[in-house]
């Protein structure tokens, strides 16, 4: 019987064979296709800010080839890094993403630990809930949420609008459902005797948070923290609204304040303090992503 | 001391009940194995056992004391999953002492202990890697490790061996049962597998719908099983099922089978089953053993019938025979030499001595 099977199976299975790798081949060429279109779009501003960062005001005023730089220079760069005013906005912007982080990681990985295994009256509901909160765009709240801090500072005297601190308080709503979401999805993959096997070894649930959950979600972690740290340092509505004084400013704002004067704008200035403060997210993405890839590949695998 | 006690336990769900009110004493160093079909409740049973899922109704004493409200980790129980459920950041040493390392034991004390599981199972040379680098039956082991060095008052497995190639489970059962008699822990053991609970057991305790069906030990399952469902599932192959009728011929008590056939009980036999009224329906069953060819001079007990082949399964040491009788299947083991060929006529003998009759409706052995 076995026999006859495998007879009828090993033909059919050739041609078959040899169709899929004619699929993969055009698959291959469609994907690489489409990488290079999409290459060619997103790598095209940052280089078109890099050749404009290196021309002087007055090259780029002049009508020469945009896409060549002349005579390059560094008067872009010297000017904002020796600007006590430009390195204030990234000093604000690095600590309202560091404390923003370290916030966001705080609340949303043992919030994620709880709603993902402890199960609880109302668990379900609240993780959805968590998850709409994200789908708020900030266009909607930052109206009503200025309200609310105005009439806080009338109320209690505490000052929270125009300090950087108070971002603090915003990007939290932003960055905080978000993680969660992503930490209950690694949390949930996670299989359930694993904590039980912990449990049962005398760990308590914060003991198998700490030493057990953390540590196989650590991709999941890596991941989160990326998210928060790019939505705070990109974030540009809130602290447009709630920021006015330079010495508040954070670095997206702090740009388009302090180098568009009236209708003067400064694009080289401006190119440069842009491709500058990118630099941060990069050196992370960079640092984190053989971490990320690494430990996902390694978590894939069951233990 | 380390008994566990079991009294009228029972595990509800919202609309199901799992278990429906278990009585069980499992003595200091016992191997009991629990067995029956997927879903009858043993997994249940032994989660309630560890404390992690709490009783619906009854009592769980572990050493004379009652642990329904005692968290898993004050019950001093270690549990083996089906999926080993290792920790896949830690090495296999990291992984089998985690639990003491809680406890803060001394680092001298946890080397030790680890030593010592890990020459007992043969994994020395595997404490530094980590649980991806192992294959199944080594994971297997690093699982029965980390219970092993907790040294605690009852072994709990949950079909530990489910994972595993069928090769090495056979492997892993020996190595399991070398463990016991040499910790001699006190040891619940689930399973599906009903050559698993036989092979394992000091006593076997059946499950079927979230009950106790029958609990013995292995020997006293297979040769005197209280009911049907026991009868059927013990043993492989199965035991044959033959409806029948008991009818009194010549003044002897016989067994009818089918209009042809019917057999002189043994005057045993004849005696217990003599208030059994006439007209009840029945069912002989009878072990594929003790169906075998019909030899020249027949031992007391023997009854000799002819009949036509189906299958024949040649197996090497025996030839496993198939044949209907009233529109049931029938199993027979024959020896290799008995001449037994497919759609042939054979001679076969039944042994009545070691006949079960039951009830047909109830089920219950009589
Ligand atoms: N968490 C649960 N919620 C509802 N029903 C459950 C739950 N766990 C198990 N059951 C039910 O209880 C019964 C027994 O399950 P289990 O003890 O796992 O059986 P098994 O003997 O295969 O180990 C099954 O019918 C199962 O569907
Ligand atoms: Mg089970």
């Amino acid at each position: 019987m076995t026999t006859v099977t495998v007879d009828k199976a090993t033909p059919t299975r050739k041609v078959k064979y040899g169709s899929m790798s004619r699929d993969r081949t055009w698959a291959l060429r469609w994907s690489y296709f489409f990488l290079v279109i999409f290459a060619i779009f997103s790598l095209t501003p940052p280089i078109y800010m890099l050749i404009t960062s290196l021309k002087s005001s007055a090259e780029i005023s002049a009508a020469t080839n945009p896409w060549w730089v002349f005579h390059p220079t560094l008067e872009n760069y010297v000017g904002l890094l020796t600007s006590n005013q430009f390195l204030r906005f990234f000093w604000n912007s690095a600590i309202v993403s560091i404390f923003v982080v370290t916030i966001t990681m705080l609340i949303s990985v043992p919030a994620a630990f709880a709603l993902a295994r402890m199960r609880f009256w109302g668990s379900a509901v609240l993780a959805t809930g968590v998850f709409l909160t994200y789908l708020i765009p900030e266009t909607l709240l930052f109206i009503p949420l200025f309200k609310m801090f105005a009439v806080i500072g009338d109320w209690t005297g505490i000052q929270l609008i125009n300090r950087w601190y108070v971002l603090l308080i915003l990007y939290p709503t932003l960055t905080v459902p978000f993680c969660t979401w992503i930490m209950i999805g690694y949390f949930a993959s996670i299989p359930k005797e694993l904590d039980e096997a912990a449990i049962i070894d005398g760990a308590s649930w914060i003991q198998t948070l700490t030493r057990i959950f953390i540590p196989v979600a650590f991709p999941g972690i890596i991941a989160a923290t990326i998210f928060a740290f790019t939505v705070s340092w990109a974030q540009f509505l809130y602290p447009l609204v709630f920021t006015t004084s330079t010495d508040q400013l954070v670095m997206p704002v702090g740009i388009i304040t302090s180098l568009i004067k009236g209708d003067v704008f400064n694009w080289g200035q401006i190119m440069t303090g842009a491709l500058l403060g990118a630099a941060p997210p990069l050196i992370i993405y960079a640092f984190l992503m053989d971490y990320y890839i690494a430990g996902l590949t390694a978590g894939a695998t069951k233990g | 001391m380390a008994d566990v006690t079991l009294r009228k336990v029972v595990k509800r769900y919202d609309e199901v009940e799992a278990v429906r009110g278990i009585d069980l004493d499992i003595a200091d160093h016992e191997f009991v194995v629990l067995v029956g079909p997927s879903g009858c409740g043993k997994s249940t049973t032994l989660r309630m056992i560890a404390g992690l899922e709490d009783i619906s109704d009854g009592d769980i004493m572990i050493g004379g004391d009652i642990v329904n409200d005692v968290p898993p980790k004050d019950r001093d129980i270690a549990m083996v999953f089906q999926n080993y459920a290792l920790y896949p950041h830690m090495t296999v040493a990291e992984n089998m002492s985690f639990g003491l390392r809680l406890k803060r034991y001394p680092k001298a004390e946890i080397k030790s202990r680890i030593d010592e599981a890990a020459r007992m199972l043969d994994i020395v040379e595997l404490v530094d890697r980590k649980p991806k680098q192992l294959s199944g039956g080594q994971r297997q082991r690093v699982a029965m490790g980390r219970a092993i060095v907790r040294n605690p008052k009852v072994f709990l497995f949950d079909e530990p061996l489910s994972n595993l190639d069928a090769k090495l489970r056979v492997q892993m059962r020996i190595e399991i049962k070398k463990v016991h008699q040499k910790v001699r822990t006190t040891t619940v053991y689930v399973t599906h597998d009903q050559v698993e609970a036989m092979t394992l057991a000091d006593r076997v305790v059946v499950m079927n719908h979230g009950r106790i069906e029958q609990i013995g030990t292995p020997n006293e399952l297979y040769h005197k099983p209280a009911t049907k469902f026991v009868a059927s599932f013990i043993g492989s192959p199965a035991m044959n099922f033959i409806p029948c009728r008991l009818e009194d011929l010549a003044g002897k008590l016989h067994i009818r089978l089918t209009d042809r056939i019917a057999f002189p009980l043994p005057p045993a036999r004849a005696a217990r089953y003599q208030g059994i009224p006439r007209t009840d329906k029945l069912l002989l069953g009878l072990r594929p053993e003790h169906i075998t060819e019909a030899r020249p001079h027949l031992a007391s007990g023997m009854e000799a019938f002819d009949t036509v082949l189906d299958v024949t399964e040649p197996m090497g040491m025996e030839t496993l025979i198939y044949f209907t009788l009233e529109g049931s299947q029938v199993c027979g083991r024959v020896n290799p030499n008995a001449g037994a060929q497919d759609g042939a006529p054979l001679r076969l003998a039944v042994d009545l001595n070691n006949m079960h009759l039951l009830n047909e409706v109830t089920g219950v052995v009589l």
